[in-house]
């Protein structure tokens, strides 16, 4: 497409997800500082400087900054109650770490030579790997065996309920799975569209004028997927959490 | 009928083919999840528009089915990324 001379694309919107050491070249072991390293501490430099230094008046009448900040936080706050029911907010500084690592993560990657470190299966794995099994032990722990009502749903005819069980525990243990990949599966395919169409841009001289817009539309679009997922993600963990508080059917 | 039995293209060149071919197949997979959004938000819009007012409530909802419908599709196109690129 670029017009060389082998048989490839000359494109490469891949290569912005590799993990590199961040000074100099040294083979990467669990201790090098990469450049994920970096941005994650960014993301929680960028919450940590935005909620301490959003409150730190504490003015009983908030001005701009704090409202942003109490905003954010009634936000979450209201999901949790409707979704998880009073019981869930013990574990509201969970769920709120967690919208908020997401969210900054997400938008800190929207920054051009960022990197997107949600953009990871590695990542968004090991997050909803942590909702997963943190979610299943809360739920042995709270209702004991009666957690196991989850899967045999007593307002079914009694001869579909086996079938029903079966059915329900693979969904049950397809959850982590789908949690993990939609987010990393929409950062990764937002950023490598965007990546296509640059190389279009930067094929065509003074046609690339079609592949900027595309690109500006696609820009706009990543900007909504990027909050909608932080949600989305969010929001699944409380209906999770609400089935391990109250498992019933 | 030939006598030798070589392939026309090598090795190499036909599993680049078979990765092009097989990430434009899975792009068909987005039609389904595109029909899939556009129900959730008619069906959530024609709820709306005879109830306003209780409309408010469920855009979550909406939102919530959005995504659900829609990471399918972008499973399908993960695929045909890795394939095109990998």
């Amino acid at each position: 497409m670029a017009g060389s001379a082998e048989s490839k694309f000359n494109i490469h919107p891949m290569d912005q997800f590799v993990i590199k050491p961040l000074f100099g070249d040294q083979s990467l072991v669990w201790y090098t500082y990469t450049n994920q390293a970096f941005w994650m501490t960014l993301c929680f430099l960028a919450v940590v400087f935005f909620f301490v230094f959003g409150t730190r008046h504490k003015s009983i009448v908030p001005g701009r900054f704090q409202a942003s900040v109490e905003m954010i936080y009634s936000f979450v706050h209201s999901m949790v109650v409707d979704i998880a029911g009073r019981e869930g907010l013990k574990y509201f500084p969970f769920i709120f770490s967690l919208f908020l690592l997401i969210l900054a993560g997400n938008v800190l990657g929207l920054l051009p030579y960022s990197f997107t470190f949600t953009s990871h299966i590695a990542v968004t794995g090991f997050l909803a790997l942590l909702v997963f099994i943190s979610v299943t032990l809360l739920g042995f722990f709270k209702n004991g065996f009666k957690f196991l009502s989850l899967f045999w749903i007593s307002s079914a005819p009694i001869a579909l309920r086996p079938i029903l069980l079966l059915i329900e525990v693979i969904s049950y243990f397809v959850r982590p799975v789908s949690h993990s990949i939609r987010l990393a599966g929409n950062m990764m395919a937002g950023h490598a569209v965007i990546k296509v169409f640059a190389g279009f841009a930067g094929a065509m001289g003074l046609g690339a004028i079609a592949p900027i817009i595309a690109i500006m539309a696609v820009y706009g679009l990543e900007m909504l997927v990027v909050v909608i997922q932080a949600y989305v993600f969010t929001i699944l963990t409380c209906v999770y959490l609400n089935d391990a508080l109250h498992p019933g059917h | 009928m030939a006598d030798s039995t070589e392939l026309l293209v090598n090795g190499d060149e036909l599993i680049t083919m078979g990765k092009f071919i097989g990430a434009g197949l899975a792009c068909t997979g987005m039609g389904g999840a595109a029909i899939g959004v556009g129900l959730v938000v008619g069906n959530f819009l024609s709820g709306a528009l005879r109830n306003p007012s209780a409309s408010a409530g469920q855009t979550a909802t909406m939102f919530i089915g959005i995504a659900f419908a829609e990471a399918l599709g972008i499973f399908s196109f993960l695929v045909a990324l890795l394939l095109m690129f990998m």
